[in-house]
């Protein structure tokens, strides 16, 4: 897998494409978009602004991946000769992504306000159902 | 003789290195970056700070920037040459910390 932050639009389609390409191996395949909502607590959105501590991103996504592939047994890339490794690692992938790796949200409504996203409990304790201790506090 | 002048020349070289304190690259992201007002810098710290909460004590007695950044108690993460930590970790051998809120990426 390849871990990539970028600031271009990227084709899913493609990347999959990248990953699978010539191989018969390959059962299944899952993958998450996420997309922007028009709205946040009922308040119309302008923008939302990702800020990330890009060394500490790559390696955290790097930490994640090999967590993965050594839970679900994953060899190569994240596609499994299987749908049911692929839908759990692609959801311990999601779960882990959230409370782990360094990444801020701050949103921009239309009335002109700013405010910084605040952490949710349910993402920690979804990655608790994975058994998995959660270092941030 | 020689060996009590050793001795006496090696409890120098250890208190030194005790006292001496470390330089550390700090970096601030998202609203504690915000309220300490700037993005990174590079601070020499004192002996006695020894580990990450030592370090937020410190910072914080060195103005309301910083006081209001480490307002919440337990609300700032830290991490440590890139690694999550807590704050009874130790800094010694560090390089790079970094404070921020709990993240909300994904």
């Amino acid at each position: 897998m390849a871990v990539r932050v970028q600031r271009e639009v990227f084709d899913a389609a493609a990347e999959v494409q990248a990953l699978v390409g010539g191989r018969t191996d390959v059962g299944s395949v899952v993958t998450f978009t996420g997309l922007v909502r028009g709205d946040a607590g009922g308040r119309a959105l302008r923008s939302l602004t990702l800020e990330h501590y890009p060394d500490m991103t790559e390696a955290e996504l790097l930490r994640i991946e090999a967590e993965a592939r050594e839970r679900f047994g994953l060899a190569g890339s994240l596609v499994s000769p299987h749908r049911q490794a692929a839908f759990d690692a692609a959801a311990f992938l999601m779960d882990y992504l959230k409370s782990r790796a360094p990444f801020w949200k701050k949103e921009a409504f239309e009335d002109g306000t700013e405010t910084w996203v605040d952490a949710r409990e349910t993402d920690a304790a979804a990655l608790g159902r994975w058994g998995v201790p959660v270092t941030q506090k | 003789m020689n060996a009590v002048s050793s001795v006496t020349t090696k409890d120098k070289a250890v208190q030194a290195t005790a006292t001496a304190g470390q330089r550390l690259t700090l970096r601030y992201f998202a609203w504690v970056r915000e309220k300490v007002g700037r993005a990174e810098e590079v601070v020499d710290v004192p002996g006695d700070v020894a580990t990450i909460g030592d370090l937020v004590g410190w910072l914080v007695a060195r103005g309301p920037e910083y006081e209001a950044a480490f307002a919440r108690p337990g609300v700032v993460r830290a991490a440590l040459d890139h690694v999550h930590v807590k704050p009874g970790a130790s800094l010694a051998g560090a390089r790079e910390i970094a404070f921020f809120p709990p993240v909300t990426g994904g």
